[in-house]
């Protein structure tokens, strides 16, 4: 073989380890409880799966190549097509391993389930709406918003209110909470927490537009000094989230930087729930004509 | 004027404009993606007619109208719809290939795909693969096999076939005008609204996806009743149920699903359509609408047509497996009370496709071990497959190298159907490309690489040749690995957080694997231009493979005890069932290949247009109801109800093949098998098969 033909293994094998660090992104790589949980169940389940495709992707190989025609030693039993045993033993174990995991599933399902608050502290209450293509967050016990960043404090569980000011969208922070659908005239909830300090990404995982792949944002957990350094920094903005900023806020477009709202005015998120809040994405469509393709993807969107 | 029509060219064209073609925006806007779209455009447009200008040069439009387009012969529309599946699926492909393009070019890149035409690539694929690849192409082989496995002479209703086939077929053509003229949906092939609703997508092109979609939905309801019905009621003396081969069994769950399924389809697209058209609020954000009511409805059908597409190919897998491993099906009772089950139970799981949408850990919990248990009959299922294979005489023809690929592809599949059953772990990778990898590792091995494998397995008798072999095997070996490479990296990135339908990616970690999956993509569709070749391959050899006596593969089923191809009565005489494999019990008994005692006249039906005239003024209908033509719409809907009306009080729909006839054709056939030489298994794959197999007890003798 030449030396040339190493290299290609060779830079499949470099392109494998460089692509592991995708997996850092998710679920595998948690940074708090119910991320950790949900691997943890990941693991479980596989494990358990093994016992069903284990013998399948053994036996497959084997029997097809042995019962091969050229093979004149098998044995060979044309009319053989029913026996008891064997119908139990391919009955019963599949049956006994969905008891197995029915039973880990049923508590699992109750012990992850997203509307079920997290023990220790009291939670931080954050209220997200869903825009087309970024997320507010408005925290009404501190009477701050933000958009396209969410703050939240480490190792203090976060209870999320969640709602749509335009179509159904899927709320995903991939390395602290599994996800939770947002839409509009409803509330969801998603209760997770971060162990430490750091910078994690949030997305919405459901298409809702041509700006959707762009809909990402960063989720900062900080420690305590800093979250009220934070806080107290955002409370000095002068901006505030009124409904005119809302309106602005609204029309479909993707932000080039993430906003603060030093204050919002009360009960916002109650009114975009009543569906009673005046949102702007219906007057772009005005703009557009049969073919929707040509919607500008950045619209000037300034809420300061 | 561009944009906009006025008086009486809006009476005349509706919102139909000049910027409705993609040419005139890729004039006005020259850029690689309009540029793609223009070239999509043109393909169809191009193609078109040089489709009709090969018929018309050939002379063929008339054979084409009486042999073929008008035929309520069940094997011509099964052979149209498997060709329309073909077609479909050429397109459908490509697409995949532009999306992995795209995402493998789009790292913190632009790419060359702009959102908007992505989002149409990503609809189209989908709403293709389900609705005109998959449906057409196991309609196509249902419809070719179903009645000649259970000794009947044609389907139920022969004429409804027509109708089925030629709605269907108008959809597939609003799919291929959309590309030209307009353009698509980009709201998925689920069309969740409130996203397709007016107020979030103006244009035509949730339009075009409502009415190919009920159109298609339409056409496989009445395939629905017309399989049910006809296995129901059509099967020849002595051919009871426990004696069904076992395609017909899954033909007949997979046809009881789709009468159940489908209407929730066509109502929910009909209501969003009502939604669009005139103001009302099924599934809008205000005035009351709900959209989780369609999320429902959609999956209602939507989990059942899983197993619509699925349960066909398990029971092409258990007629192939059986006769290429020369041993009856192992467990065929349990077989048939596992597809039972499954059939029944798909309609028990529908909430597992919105885990996410907030509803209590109870319900969640519930439906994730509802969905679990669809787990059990499916393995037994497997085991069943592989035991049919213990003991047997295994012989890796393509279709069997497709089996077995299935076997292994399929159970991984499940192991990942299993994670997304738990809804815990659900949360994490529901909308990621987990999901996009997992439901195309149930929908590739377990509806294409069965349809493929029914196709080569049933072609020698549809065509009376046989399919080139070498190419079929190199077919396997760009499909196998091909999907493997292209979905696997798949699932990593699922579980790194990488969302579905995502037109750029930012971050460089997930770049090895998206490459490795466009790596993929290319494989799978040079797989599908091995198959093209193999077709052509085996069209210019045909001479040399014909196997007119018609049993290549020394098969069990009926299907292979009349010549190949076919006569278009099927049987001269209708034959008594006294087993289950009722042609291998007669080639054992030597009971096969003789004469009748006395031939009768056969009835028939006689072509009919109306399915055609049905299918076209229902396509110009729906294309009128897009683009607002009032008049078109109008005109060709009351057209198409005249049809419905008008073609029951047709007499004279019969026609008689005189019993000298009958018996001058089944006397030639059968000098034919008796002048034939038997060809052992070794030499199956060789020309000296002539479609009549070397007798049982000569394996047996082999042996002793």
């Amino acid at each position: 073989m030449r030396p040339g033909l190493f290299r290609l293994p060779l830079l499949a094998g470099c392109l494998v380890l460089a692509g592991c660090g995708a997996l850092d992104r998710g679920v595998f790589s948690p940074a708090g409880p119910i991320a950790e949980a949900i691997r943890d169940e990941f693991v479980l389940v596989s494990l358990i799966l093994l016992f069903v495709i284990g013998p399948v992707l053994i036996l497959v190989p084997l029997v097809a190549w042995h019962y091969r025609l050229s093979n004149t030693r098998s044995a060979y039993r044309p009319q053989w097509g029913f026996n008891w045993p064997l119908e139990g033993l391919i009955w019963i174990p599949p049956i006994a391993i969905v008891v197995v995991l029915a039973v880990f599933l049923w508590r699992d399902t109750h012990t992850l389930d997203p509307y079920r608050p997290l023990p220790g502290a009291a939670a931080l209450e954050v209220q997200a709406v869903a825009m087309d293509w970024k997320w507010m967050f408005i925290y009404p016990e501190q009477g701050v918003a933000t958009v396209n960043r969410l703050v939240i404090p480490a190792g203090r569980p976060v209870h999320l209110s969640l709602t749509s000011a335009t179509v159904m969208q899927s709320f995903l922070l991939p390395r602290l909470a599994g996800q939770i659908y947002a839409m509009a005239g409803m509330r969801t909830q998603l209760n997770f927490a971060a162990y430490a300090p750091g910078r994690t990404l949030g997305e919405n995982m459901q298409f809702n537009g041509m700006g959707f792949q762009k809909e990402k944002f960063a989720v900062d957990a900080m420690d305590a000094a800093g979250f009220a350094q934070w806080l107290a920094a955002t409370r000095a903005e002068p901006n505030r989230l009124d409904a005119a900023a809302y309106e602005a806020l609204s029309h479909r477009s993707v932000l080039p930087a993430p906003l603060a709202f030093g204050t919002v005015e009360p009960d916002l998120f109650q009114h975009v729930l009543d569906l009673s809040q005046p949102s702007g994405h219906a007057l772009d469509l005005r703009h557009f004509g049969p073919l929707r393709n040509s919607m500008p993807m950045e619209t000037a969107t300034h809420a300061h | 004027m561009l944009t906009e029509t006025h008086g009486v060219a809006h009476v005349l064209l509706g919102n139909l404009t000049w910027a409705a073609l993609p040419f005139v925006r890729a004039w006005r806007d020259p850029n690689v993606s309009e540029i793609i779209g223009t070239g999509a455009g043109a393909v169809v447009i191009l193609g078109a007619i040089a489709m009709f200008a090969l018929v018309t040069w050939l002379g063929k439009w008339r054979y084409l109208w009486t042999e073929w387009f008008t035929s309520l012969d069940h094997k011509k529309i099964g052979i149209m719809y498997v060709v329309l599946a073909g077609v479909m699926l050429a397109r459908a492909l490509v697409e995949a290939v532009l999306i992995r393009t795209q995402q493998a070019v789009a790292i913190n890149a632009p790419g060359y795909v702009e959102p908007g035409h992505f989002a149409q690539l990503f609809t189209t694929h989908g709403s293709i693969m389900v609705f005109f690849m998959a449906m057409p192409f196991l309609t196509g082989l249902i419809n070719y096999v179903v009645p000649l496995q259970i000794g009947a002479r044609d389907m139920a209703f022969p004429y409804m076939n027509s109708v089925g086939f030629w709605l269907t077929a108008a959809g597939a053509a609003l799919m291929m005008v959309s590309l030209a003229v307009g353009e698509f949906s980009t709201g998925g092939w689920s069309g969740y609204p409130p996203y397709t609703e007016l107020a979030f997508s103006g244009g035509v092109g949730p339009d075009y996806w409502i009415w190919a979609i009920s159109l298609s939905s339409l056409g496989s309801m009445t395939v629905g009743i017309n399989v049910a019905c006809t296995i129901f009621k059509m099967r020849a003396p002595g051919m009871n149920f426990m004696r069904l081969p076992l395609f017909c069994w899954t033909s007949l769950c997979t046809s009881i699903l789709m009468i159940f399924a489908m209407p929730p389809l066509t109502a929910v697209t009909l209501l969003l359509a009502g939604d669009r058209y005139l103001g009302m609020h099924f599934f809008t954000d205000d005035g009351g609408g709900n959209m989780m009511n369609y999320v429902n409805m959609f999956w209602l059908f939507g989990h059942p047509e899983v197993y619509i597409l699925i349960l066909p190919a398990f029971g092409v897998y258990s007629e192939v497996i059986s006769a290429f491993s020369s041993k009856e099906l192992y467990g065929y009772t349990s077989l048939v009370l596992a597809t039972m089950a499954i059939a029944v139970l798909s309609f028990t799981v529908w909430l597992h496709h919105f885990f996410t949408m907030g509803q209590g850990a109870d319900v969640n919990a519930v439906f994730g071990i509802a969905t679990m248990t669809i787990g059990i009959p499916t393995g037994v299922k497997i085991y069943d497959w592989i035991f049919t294979m213990f003991r047997g005489e295994v012989r890796f023809t393509p279709s069997m190298l497709f089996s077995i690929a299935f076997l292994v592809t399929f159970t991984l599949g499940g192991f990942t159907g299993i994670i997304l059953a738990t809804p815990p772990l659900d949360y994490a990778v529901h909308d990621s490309l987990f999901l996009v990898a997992h439901f195309h590792n149930m929908l590739i091995p377990g509806t294409l690489y069965g349809m493929v494998a029914g196709y080569m397995f049933w072609f020698p008798k549809a065509f009376g040749f046989r399919l080139n072999e070498r190419w079929g095997r190199i077919a396997v070996a760009c499909w196998v690995p091909g999907f493997f490479l292209a979905f696997f990296p798949l699932y990593l990135l699922g579980l790194a957080g990488m969302a579905r339908r995502t037109q750029a990616v930012f971050d460089p970690a997930f770049r090895p694997w998206l490459y490795a999956a466009l790596l993929g993509a290319l494989l799978m569709i040079s797989g599908l231009v091995t198959l093209f070749v193999q077709l052509y391959v085996s069209i210019r050899d045909r001479a040399a493979n014909r196997v007119p006596v018609g049993d290549p593969w020394d098969a069990r089923g009926l299907e292979w005890s009349v010549a190949a191809p076919p006569p278009e009565w099927n049987f001269a005489t209708i034959p008594h069932v006294g087993d289950r494999d009722a042609f291998y019990w007669r080639k054992r008994n030597k009971g096969a290949y003789r004469a009748a005692d006395h031939y009768r006249d056969i009835v028939l039906p006689k072509n009919s247009a109306c399915g055609v005239v049905l299918g076209v003024a229902s396509g110009l209908c729906c294309f009128g109801l897009i683009w607002h033509i009032w008049w078109m719409a109008l005109l060709f809907g009351l057209l198409a109800v005249a049809t419905i009306i008008v073609r029951p009080f047709m007499r004279d729909v019969t026609r008689v093949i005189p019993a000298v006839e009958v018996e001058a054709v089944d006397r030639a056939w059968l000098a034919q098998a008796h002048a034939a030489r038997p060809v052992p298994r070794e030499e199956e794959q060789s020309s000296l098969n002539q479609g009549l197999a070397e007798g049982f007890p000569e394996l047996v003798a082999k042996r002793a």
